[in-house]
């Protein structure tokens, strides 16, 4: 098989150059990050305020493990090393109660991104012949603009149509011969499923290569994908805590992804004590973000669940792979690609008067999508018995769960008593898709 | 003015048994209902012999449910008398929200229950009256 690489030389290091570049590059991430209010206060209670602290990796495991609450906490500036106006770039995700998570990049950290997503796409055996197609949304979410800098910089021809509007995806598709996308799963599955009421066939178009990502899938919906189109299909891995996509990514071999270690130092650790685990062993993936002088952020607890191949792969890249992830370990629903987590549809349907102490999610597939029902009761005492005020409150919950979570529900109306009590552990999610 | 009172039902089987249930054990004697259908739910609108005795009955279980005011209006049971009601309420530019009827006595009297949009601001029941109706005062409608 054919094997190209962006970056040669680094992508094929042996392990003493990795670490050589990883201890050199986490020293300068130390002394980036002493000047964040957070990592000040944090490191220097550690007696940690200079970078030639840092001796060797092993010195990593002074540095505490980071959280997502940490960054709500320390929400919107907290974690900014650099003076504002280095900045180029935020990008951001909704927060779990309410308080959104916030990176920022400068125009280095962004060229840094671009990089890795470049090594990337040449892994996969794309190029600048390419068509690239990128389904995925534009916009506060990494998905879209990491994957775009990527291709632009291996050449490629971006259509940057973002996400949704199936029709016109397909008529693109068909009209530029696009030979790459880049897409969550379930969107191609769905896509696939409206070729025929689009009058189109797989044979008008000349798609070869889709990256996948955004939301967990099997391996059985990785060769179903790849056999409804007749193409390759690989993985990709990425949180904008670390960017964005381009953390991890599959090689022609498709055989896991390589997770860019010159980039990142990847740990995989006992969500419940904290320990280091051996590779091989699934754990939560905490990693270090070497790349980022805006907001450095080291131990970052990812809430994955995954294990590390160490094994050298066909392709020559040294570069440890990342198995795909095997869960989480919080209660974070993904949904077509979103990240949900329960309690920011609670903090908006209890603020809602008309509605009662209870309320239920439930998510299901619809065709190849994922479809999210939101029930909630209502407040007897509020209602004046009119079926117009019951459609406003519909309308109503709708709008402000769109506006948080940044996905459409549907939303239904239950009479008082009819969902579980809020007392005790009362069941607040059924997830009924099939488990991978 | 008369009362109505509103239900809000769960389009599922054994809500509609759960509420006739409680109106029978409370004495509640039902002079006509109709159901409001909205796709997974419902409004069931009953007109009984004491409103409030059947609401209280209602909320007591945790009922989502409401008592309207509403505009009964007695209409002989004659061809073209509909028609007349209507074209007095289009004419004034009343809307109706929800509207039912039924025949009290053959070829003789009939009731037609209206829910109006905004009632309390509207010459509804002003009207009716000038139109030749008779409106139903609440104990004639509960007692019919």
């Amino acid at each position: 098989m054919e094997v190209n690489f962006w970056n040669k030389e680094v992508e094929t290091a042996d392990r003493a150059d990795l670490e050589k570049i990883q201890l050199e590059k986490l020293r300068e991430t130390v002394s980036w990050a002493i000047r964040s209010p957070f990592y000040k206060r944090k490191l220097s209670r550690l007696g940690i305020n200079c970078a030639e602290q840092i001796k060797s990796l092993d010195d990593l495991q002074r540095i505490p493990l980071a959280t997502k609450d940490d960054l709500r906490q320390n929400f919107p500036r907290g974690l900014m090393a650099v003076e504002p106006q280095e900045i180029v770039r935020m990008h951001s995700s909704s927060g779990t109660t309410g308080i959104p998570t916030v990176i920022y990049l400068t125009q280095d950290d962004i060229n840094n991104w671009t990089e890795l997503v470049s090594r990337c796409i040449v892994a996969t055996g794309a190029g600048r012949e390419d068509i690239f197609q990128n389904m995925m949304g534009y916009g506060l979410f990494t998905g879209g603009l990491g994957l775009h800098y990527g291709a632009e910089r291996v050449g490629m021809m971006v259509i940057p149509i973002g996400g949704g509007n199936t029709k016109k995806q397909i008529q693109m598709m068909k009209d530029f011969q696009t030979t790459v996308v880049h897409a969550t799963p379930s969107y191609l599955l769905h896509i696939h499923s409206v070729l025929a009421e689009s009058g189109v066939s797989v044979k008008d178009l000349a798609i070869k290569k889709a990256y996948v990502g955004a939301e967990p899938h099997s391996e059985n919906i990785r060769l179903k994908i790849e056999e409804l189109y007749g193409i390759d299909a690989y993985n990709s891995y990425g949180l904008s805590e670390m960017n964005g996509p381009g953390v991890a990514f599959e090689c022609v071999y498709k055989a896991s992804m390589h997770i860019w270690e010159d980039a990142y130092i990847v740990e995989i650790i006992d969500p419940q004590t904290g320990e280091r685990l051996e590779d091989g062993q699934q754990g939560e993936l905490v990693l270090t973000n070497l790349i980022r002088r805006a907001m450095p952020l080291m131990r970052y607890r990812t809430r994955d669940l995954a294990f590390l191949i160490p094994d050298k792969c066909q392709c020559g890249r040294t570069h440890r792979r990342l198995s795909r992830i095997m869960g989480r370990t919080d209660d974070m629903l993904i949904i077509n690609g979103v990240n949900v987590f329960p309690s920011q549809i609670e903090e908006v349907v209890m603020k809602i008067p008309e509605v009662g102490t209870n309320y239920l999610i439930q998510v299901e597939k619809s065709g190849a999508l994922d479809k999210l029902t939101v029930k909630v009761e209502i407040y007897s005492k509020m209602f004046l018995g009119e079926a117009s005020q019951l459609e406003k409150l519909r309308a109503k919950i709708k709008e402000e769960l769109r506006a948080s979570i940044m996905i459409n529900p549907v939303v239904e109306l239950h009479e008082p008593g009819f969902l579980p009590v809020s007392q005790g552990k009362a069941k607040r999610v059924v997830d009924e898709r099939p488990k991978l | 003015m008369a009362k109505q009172l509103n239900i809000f039902v769960e389009n599922r089987p054994g809500r509609l048994k759960a509420i006739s249930e409680n109106l029978f054990k409370s004495g509640i004697d039902i002079r006509a209902f109709t159901i409001q259908d909205r796709g997974d739910y419902g409004l069931l609108k009953l007109i009984v012999n004491n409103p409030e005795k059947a609401y209280l009955a209602l909320a007591d279980l945790g009922c989502a449910c409401a008592l309207r005011e509403i505009l009964a209006i007695s209409v002989p049971d004659k061809p073209g008398n509909f028609h007349k009601l209507t074209t007095a309420l289009g004419d004034n530019n009343i809307n109706v929200i929800d509207a039912y009827g039924f025949v009290l006595q053959p070829h003789n009297q009939g009731v037609c229950c209206l829910e109006i949009e905004n009632l309390e601001q509207s010459n509804a029941a002003e009207v009716i009256e000038k139109a030749g109706f008779t409106l139903l005062e609440d104990e004639q409608l509960y007692n019919l």
